[in-house]
């Protein structure tokens, strides 16, 4: 008999904006311990935040984006417990009016469509970083109060792959709305899982959660490893026990995490220090025109006006910074077509080999469109470009000067090219003499020997048809 | 609401307190007394009244996305119960 693996996820997303949620300090990632701290998010008595509105507005985009209905009134909840990551000894998070509800992502995975909905979307503050050691727990407040995006699926997932899939489509969606930079290794991306397994047909079985997913892989592997141990755990007559557990990667498997007696009793209350929050439908209808193009209607759009092929599309919109390269070297150039090539082929070959990420990629577009110009005019051939593309992406040298220095522009010279397909003829008399013999494997080799006289600049089509001309032409024939 | 003493030690155990029995009884008392009083907005008729979570008609105070300065670390650190270099202290969380 088999058995039906029910999952739900949770994702916290860290918002960039440039202050924190309820006071003035900086939310970037990092600094100097402690440095980015004031009374607001360090908890002293007395201090009262204040929402930063930006906050407000990216948690609404992300909303729109995902087909959420955004409430035209929300609020504040305190989530109370007692541990030193947060000074307050609550987090301000929003339990019963949450700003988004009811939303959907369409996602692809095992070849199969697959809507997964969204239960809500709700704001809150990020907690500060432990660090322990034998003499105790030490605290750094940085994090404290950086704003945070709760998206809450419903259990609609089946497997490891369209977590996965979801996660991408998800991690794209924030990355175009510019509202989360999606770093996991800094935490600006975080996932927890709840999963179950049931028989089909029969009621929803005891689930856990697992937490510390810090990759999209790791988040697939710890699927699939869950689901294991508890069909095992079942089948063997035991019991899954509802608890928490950390996924460690490096070793495969997932730990409980010791439950306190307790079950956690968080008393949630409306947090009196903050008002509730009304978006009219004016400033909604604001944000929405506000929203950039996504990531599937690029796609849809490259496909349309620019005639490339569903692979390329795909490629060339998995991540923001690419799709505006692609855009600008398209548009500056004015060869599309030639600067997808460049951009899937080239540019991409040489990301992965220098592991570069998208993030970080900062090659200039008005020298790709440059070398664009050169490769679709037939000035250059297939070596001279991949040489010029890697010298611009791994030393922004210019390419009009590259291609000059190193002598790389084809030979259209008719008189050169006769002349060295004349002397590859007169030097290989046994190669002339096996084409005209109707062997073509001899033309070949006669074009190889004219470039290689040409030093590998020549045009292989204007050498062709001086070869071919000079062999109808010569006497023993 | 009845208050006992198993409450007591959920409640003790939740605001990690220590009460003596002494504080207990009394603490037992006040409760009783504070959610009695409370008990009496029972009796109140709230149908045609929306839930308010705050005693004031403003919505929406709103700063701007701008970063202003922290505080400076020394000064903080020193409002904490423990410090340590850079770092706030406190009694070990894990094992
Ligand atoms: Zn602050």
């Amino acid at each position: 008999m088999t058995w039906e693996t029910v999952i739900g996820l949770e994702v916290h997303a860290e918002l960039s904006t440039k202050s924190k949620i309820f006071c003035g300090c900086s939310g970037e990632f990092g600094g100097e311990p402690n440095s980015r701290v004031c009374p607001v998010c360090a908890g002293f008595p007395g201090a009262l935040p204040k929402l930063n509105r930006a906050v407000v507005e990216y948690a609404a985009r992300v909303g729109l984006a995902l087909g959420c209905t955004v409430a035209p009134r929300c609020k504040f909840d305190r989530k109370n417990y007692f541990y030193p990551d947060l000074p307050k000894a609550y987090q301000v998070s929003q339990l019963y009016l949450p700003i988004c509800q009811g939303g959907r992502l369409e996602i692809e995975a095992d070849g199969q469509k697959k809507s997964i909905g969204i239960r809500e979307i709700h704001m809150e503050e990020d907690a500060g970083k432990l660090v322990h050691d034998a003499d105790g727990t030490f605290m750094d407040f940085n994090r404290c109060g950086v704003p945070l995006i709760e998206i809450v699926t419903l259990p609609d997932f089946r497997s490891g792959g369209e977590v996965m899939a979801f996660l991408e489509r998800l991690r794209e969606i924030l990355l175009y709305l510019g509202v989360c930079d999606c770093k996991m290794q800094e935490g600006s991306l975080r996932v927890d899982v709840n999963l179950s397994v049931c028989r089909p047909g029969e009621g929803l079985g005891v689930r856990t959660e697992m937490k510390n997913l810090n990759s999209f892989k790791a988040a697939g592997r710890a699927v699939e490893y869950e689901r294991r141990r508890q069909i095992e755990l079942l089948e063997s007559g035991g019991a899954v026990v509802q608890e928490t557990r950390r996924w460690d990667d490096d070793a495969g498997e997932s730990f409980g995490m010791r439950s306190k007696e307790n079950a956690q009793d968080y008393r949630y209350f409306p947090e009196p220090d903050l008002l509730p929050v009304e978006l009219d439908e004016a400033r909604l209808a604001g944000i929405r025109q506000s929203l950039p193009e996504l990531a599937h209607q690029k796609r849809a759009r490259y496909r349309r006006d620019y005639a490339l092929s569903e692979a390329e599309a795909a490629v060339l919109t998995g991540h923001k910074r690419i799709s505006d390269l692609f855009e600008s070297v398209a548009r500056l150039s004015g060869e599309p077509a030639e600067a997808a090539r460049l951009i899937t082929g080239e540019i991409m070959r040489l990301m992965n080999l220098t592991d570069t990420q998208p993030e970080n990629l900062s090659v200039d577009a008005g020298k790709l469109s440059a070398l664009v110009a050169f490769v679709s005019s037939g000035k250059i051939n297939r070596g001279a470009y991949k040489e010029t593309a890697e010298a611009v992406f791994l030393r922004g040298v210019d390419p009009e000067t590259y291609i000059a220095e190193k002598g790389l522009l084809m030979l259209t010279d008719g008189g050169a090219v006769a002349e060295a397909v004349k002397a590859a003829v007169e030097d290989n008399p046994d190669a002339a003499r096996d084409y005209l013999a109707g062997k073509d494997k001899a033309f070949g080799f006669l074009v190889g020997q004219a470039m290689k006289k040409l030093g590998g600049n020549g045009s292989p089509d204007m050498v062709r048809e001086h070869l071919r001309k000079c062999l109808t032409n010569t006497p023993n024939r | 609401m009845r208050i006992d003493g198993a409450l007591i030690a959920y409640l003790e155990d939740l605001s990690c307190l220590t009460l003596s029995e002494e504080e207990k009884t009394r603490l037992t008392g006040d409760l009783e007394k504070i959610l009695g009083n409370m008990a009496r907005l029972d009796g109140l008729d709230t149908e045609n009244i929306p839930e308010r979570s705050h005693p004031f008609d403003h919505v929406n105070a709103f700063r701007e996305d701008e970063v202003r300065p922290s505080l400076d670390r020394a000064l903080i650190l020193k409002n904490a119960p423990g410090s340590g270099g850079e770092m706030f202290a406190a009694p070990k969380t894990v094992q």
